[in-house]
Order: structure tokens, then C-alpha cells, then sequence
């Protein structure tokens, strides 16, 4: 694997996904972010995964595109993905996309872990 | 003490090489101007994110990262306004053709999502007719900041 995306640690039974970029933007580096996502339920099989976006500042449209494909594979995969900790900039994206539509958004990982 | 935001109008014209990646020679001095200028961070992450899905669009889409090609930035950048010009060396495109990602059918399809965000997120676009060029505007305190 080259530079590692994403860093995983559980919480009981959820995989919890924090993002080593503060700024996913760079093409390479969401091609290199979906494939290590998307390895988490190809490869390891994982079902409940939280992504906890503390500290990220930034994404592209194209970066919206690998967590629409991710959350698919999860729901195919009959999992479940929740999503927090989301800067404000961030959520207004998800908001004007409609996708908080698609995505279990919560505001901190307490509130989604205990969700699960 | 704080330093004095700049009053000056900074310009800047670009000429990008059409290879992923190349956006940073824009956005890196871009957003150094911005915070130069005084403006406050909401805008910036506007303007940033226009700016990013813009090139994009002009490297990717419009000159289909052909290296032969090349795309043409301007930049403005005052304490109560921004503007953009990215032009491409495409064959150009109707932006009205990009269908609309909030409908229900569309929702959860990978892409096409540029366009809406820098019409959300500025305060306003422009194509010219061939549809290979467009103008980004943001004027400073355009919409209440959020709560």
C-alpha cells in the first residue's frame, strides 16, 4: 500500500475511520482513500463502520464521489455506515447535495456510536 | 498586533498545465491572498471549493488532461470581492445539460456535482456560449454567515 489514508481503531463492534488529511482534494489521494475504504468491507468484512471526520477541512466533489460509492458497497454489504464530526463548511456541501439524504450524519462520535 | 489586511487588488494570470494535481499552482497563492485580504474563513472554504471544482473541470473534463493543452486562470482578489476566469481548451459544454444531483434518481451517483457547488457557493457564475470558460464572482457578506 503506499501512503496510508486512513487510520482504523474499534470501539466495541464498530470500526471507527479517522482521516489523516486535512485536505482530501489531491486526486491521487482519493483514489489511494477509496481504495483503502473500500478494503475495509471488500477485505476485511468489517459491517459497522463510523467515519469520523475530526480535522478534516476540505473535500472535492470528487471526494464526495468515493463516500457515495463507499456507502453503497456498505449497504450492499448489508452493514451500516454513520458519519460525524463534520466542519460546518463541510455539512453545507452534504446539505446543498441533499446527500445528509443519503449519509447517517451525527454531530460527534458519541451520539453515532451510541446509535449503532 | 494583528496585521492590516491588505486594501490592494491582487491579480494574478495563469497558464496550468492540464495534469491532475496542477490546481495547487492556483489555490495555494489564492488562498494566501484571501487571508491577506481579511476575508473571514466561511468564504474562504467557498471560494477554495469553486476554485477547486473549477480547475478541475477545465483539466480533467474540458482539455481531457491533454498535455498539449493548457488552462488559462485570472484571479482578482480584494477585501470585498473575488473573481475567477477559468478558461479550458476544450470543446466546451452546456452547463444547463448537467442533469440536477439533488433529484431522487440521481442522488447517489458519483459525480456531477461541480457545477451546483460553485453556484451554491459563490455569488455568481458565468459560462460564456462555447461553455469552456467560466467567470466566478464572490462579493464579500453576499449571504448571512451561518449560526
Amino acid at each position: 500500500m503506499a501512503t496510508q489514508r486512513i487510520d482504523v481503531t474499534k470501539s466495541g463492534d464498530v470500526s471507527v475511520v479517522k482521516f489523516r488529511d486535512r485536505k482530501i482534494l489531491d486526486e491521487a489521494a482519493i483514489q489511494e482513500l477509496g481504495s483503502e475504504l473500500f478494503a475495509l468491507v471488500e477485505v476485511d468484512n468489517r459491517k459497522t463502520i463510523l467515519l469520523d471526520f475530526e480535522g478534516v477541512e476540505f473535500l472535492s466533489s470528487a471526494a464526495l464521489g468515493k463516500l457515495i460509492t463507499f456507502d453503497r458497497k456498505v449497504k450492499t454489504s448489508k452493514g451500516r455506515l454513520k458519519m460525524c464530526g463534520i466542519a460546518p463548511g463541510i455539512l453545507e456541501v452534504f446539505q446543498v447535495t441533499k446527500l445528509n439524504k443519503v449519509f447517517d450524519i451525527r454531530p460527534d462520535a458519541g451520539e453515532a456510536l451510541a446509535a449503532f | 498586533m494583528a496585521e492590516q489586511p491588505s486594501t490592494a487588488a491582487w491579480r494574478r494570470s495563469v497558464k496550468l498545465p492540464s495534469e491532475r494535481g496542477s490546481s495547487r499552482l492556483v489555490t495555494d497563492e489564492l488562498l494566501e491572498q484571501l487571508g491577506q485580504h481579511g476575508w473571514p474563513p466561511d468564504d474562504i472554504f467557498a471560494i477554495h471549493l469553486a476554485a477547486e471544482e473549477a480547475l478541475v473541470n477545465a483539466v480533467v473534463h474540458g482539455n481531457r488532461l491533454d498535455p498539449k493543452k493548457t488552462v488559462h486562470v485570472e484571479c482578482e482578489v480584494s477585501p470585498e470581492y473575488v473573481r475567477l476566469e477559468v478558461t479550458d481548451e476544450g470543446p466546451g459544454f452546456d452547463p444547463a445539460s448537467v442533469p440536477d444531483c439533488t433529484l431522487e434518481e440521481r442522488l447517489e451517483a458519483p459525480s456531477g456535482r461541480g457545477v451546483m457547488l460553485m453556484r451554491s457557493f459563490m455569488t455568481r457564475i458565468a459560462y460564456n456560449a462555447k461553455g469552456n470558460s467560466v467567470v466566478l464572482e464572490k462579493r464579500r457578506g453576499d449571504k448571512p454567515a451561518a449560526e
